[in-house]
């Protein structure tokens, strides 16, 4: 069990460390207090508004008093919108994630079937443009694809809209753009062009695995006993080769999160990435300093995990951190 | 290796060798044709532009957002269009590629030097500075660099130079760790054994001997990280992060342009994309026939 606390206070102070980062990073860029205040404000309101923003505690107090109430779960009120920083990030969470979860999918659903294509038929026409595809994807850069995206299917072709979520529709109290048909067509550019690196990355790594995979014994043997070749890629070689997927795919969901800043700037998506680029374009500290809380957060959460599972699953990798 | 191996090996000039591997792949000389020219274009962009777009006494706003191939006003055709400060798209776009490529390439540099001489160091000495070192680089390592970037940029606002500081930040670490484990693997060598026992000294042995022979899957990582930055500036330029409105960049300039192509007026935005994209292409197509050259696996 060692190896597991060691594991978790590593992860403690990646978060702390991260914190003091955040802090100093958010606490140098700008003078909020020229934001905040009017300058028709006389010296009185002035110091007024200093004092109730903490702004004139020494930095060393300005962070204990930040992580302190960070671990009661209060980030700062945000200067612009005058709301808890952590609920209004909180509030844009929902459509950040439906658009993170959905370019997952969309790139699990598109990349492994291409892969496969790619992988049983290497020769062929289409898996060769299939993969000089794949350069393309990693080449191109997100920000403009998207721009393309929307200039072909929204103004040229005029088949989806090309920003917003859409209607939404109320699931446990939080709205969301899948529920209705309307949402589904906003969210089908943004979640496709988020996806387009992962699908790259998935056909890819699906086409090795298959390559590695399709001379090995076990499935000449599967091939000899007579069965259909249906069979035996869907469920002799895609198990085998499932598993490196999943990994690289959880591991790539926060990137995804943090890539979303792109793709909801470029599709005006309402989500927690839209919002930290207008903030730090008009210097609101707590939310920016929010932001980045949780993103660590979230960061630490899927390594930590990924490396508990890899653990769970592979004894040898316990061994080594424990010698 | 055996004997007969080797003379085959010797009888070619290792250059030689090295190109005629490289020119086996089609799409490879695809890429290095599309990089000599994207590099052409910018080293000649200012005696290639008609106008120079940042010269506003040449600006007309009379000129602004002229679909292409329209005359412009002060007698040249703008072949691109342009954009909505009368600006030629086509000068906008050489200048702005030397902003990109320059970016790109002045933060790998510098990235690769860092990571390179901190690589080689941590391999070297070991102890507890190096293993601080490398716990810095797993830390940043398990955050995608767009987010670090992001950080840095917001901390510094923007700026050429901030660009290029926070691009750093973030490459470095993959080059230390790429030098890291090439350096490791290769001081078990018996020539680095050799070399200890003539007693050289310690930076004979790492300049003249360990370091190249590290270099093949540094060039191969430097290669690929020149075009990471380009693309990662110019996506920071167009969330507002990035270069400032006076030296736009490509990502710049596809950002000014987005607001027009809602109407339909696509040109602003979508000429100095393909420019980005041919320029990050090319790099990735010579990048990747690299690593299969030099490769030791694949390769000889």
């Amino acid at each position: 069990m060692l190896w597991l606390l060691h594991r978790v206070i590593q992860a403690g102070f990646v978060v702390l460390a991260m914190t003091v980062l955040v802090f100093v990073a958010v606490n140098v860029v700008g003078n909020p207090a020229d934001i905040l205040i009017s300058p028709q404000a006389d010296q009185a309101e002035r110091a007024r508004v200093i004092a109730a923003f903490g702004l004139d505690q020494p930095l060393w107090r300005q962070y204990l008093h930040f992580l302190v109430q960070a671990a009661h779960g209060n980030l700062g009120r945000s200067f612009v919108f005058n709301q808890p920083a952590l609920q209004l990030i909180l509030q844009r969470m929902p459509a950040t994630m439906e658009l993170a979860v959905s370019a997952v999918l969309l790139s699990v659903l598109i990349g492994i079937p291409l892969g496969l294509l790619a992988g049983l038929w290497p020769d062929a026409l289409l898996s060769r443009a299939v993969m000089a595809g794949s350069i393309l994807g990693f080449s191109l850069p997100t920000f403009w694809v998207g721009l393309m995206l929307i200039m072909v299917f929204a103004v040229q072709l005029g088949w989806l809209p090309s920003t917003g979520r859409g209607r939404t529709a109320l699931l446990f109290g939080v709205p969301w753009s899948f529920l209705t048909l309307d949402g589904l067509r906003h969210l089908l550019l943004p979640a496709l062009n988020l996806a387009l690196f992962n699908i790259s990355l998935v056909l890819r790594l699906t086409r090795a695995g298959v390559r590695e995979v399709l001379p090995m014994d076990y499935i000449r043997f599967a091939r000899a006993k007579g069965l259909s070749p249906a069979r035996i890629v869907g469920v002799h070689v895609l198990k085998a080769i499932l598993m490196p997927i999943v990994t690289v795919v959880g591991l790539e969901f926060g990137s995804t999160v943090a890539f979303a800043v792109v793709t909801e700037s470029v599709f005006a998506w309402p989500g927690m990435g839209k919002l930290i680029i207008d903030s730090i374009g008009v210097l609101d500290r707590p939310v920016i300093a929010a932001y980045l809380v949780i993103i660590v957060l979230l960061f630490v959460t899927i390594n930590l995990v990924v490396d508990l599972l890899y653990t769970a699953l592979d004894p040898r990798v316990r061994s080594d951190e424990a010698g | 290796m055996s004997a007969a191996l080797a003379a085959t090996a010797d009888d070619e000039a290792p250059f030689r060798r090295f190109a005629r591997r490289f020119a086996d792949s089609k799409l490879a000389l695809l890429g290095l044709a599309l990089l000599t020219l994207i590099l052409l274009a910018a080293l000649l962009g200012p005696s290639l532009a008609p106008q120079n777009p940042y010269d506003l006494a040449q600006l007309d706003i009379m000129d602004g957002r002229l679909p292409p191939g329209s005359r412009m006003g002060a007698g040249f055709t703008a072949w691109l269009g342009s954009d909505d400060q009368g600006r030629d798209m086509l000068s906008g776009i050489l200048y702005g590629l030397r902003i990109s490529l320059g970016v790109g390439i002045a933060s790998a540099a510098a990235a690769g030097l860092i990571g390179t001489a901190l690589g080689l160091l941590v391999a070297w000495r070991g102890g507890w500075v190096a293993g601080a070192i490398m716990r810095l680089v797993d830390l940043q390592l398990s955050f995608p660099a767009f987010l670090v970037a992001l950080m840095v940029l917001a901390l510094l606002g923007r700026g050429v130079l901030n660009v290029v500081l926070a691009l750093v930040l973030v490459e470095w670490s993959y080059c230390a760790r790429t030098a890291r484990s090439a350096a490791l693997a290769e001081r078990r060598r018996e020539y680095i054994e050799a070399a200890e026992g003539l007693a050289l000294s310690t930076r004979r042995i790492l300049f003249r001997h360990l370091l190249p022979n590290c270099l093949p899957p540094l060039i191969v990582i430097g290669t690929m990280q020149v075009a990471r930055a380009i693309a990662l500036e110019a996506t920071l330029s167009f969330l507002g992060l990035g270069v400032p409105v006076t030296e736009p960049s490509l990502g710049l300039l596809i950002a000014s342009g987005y607001q027009y192509m809602l109407s339909g007026q696509y040109w602003m935005s979508v000429y100095p994309g393909i420019a980005l994209l041919l320029a990050i292409l090319g790099i990735n197509l010579v990048g990747d026939q690299l690593r299969d050259v030099l490769n030791p696996r694949t390769g000889t």
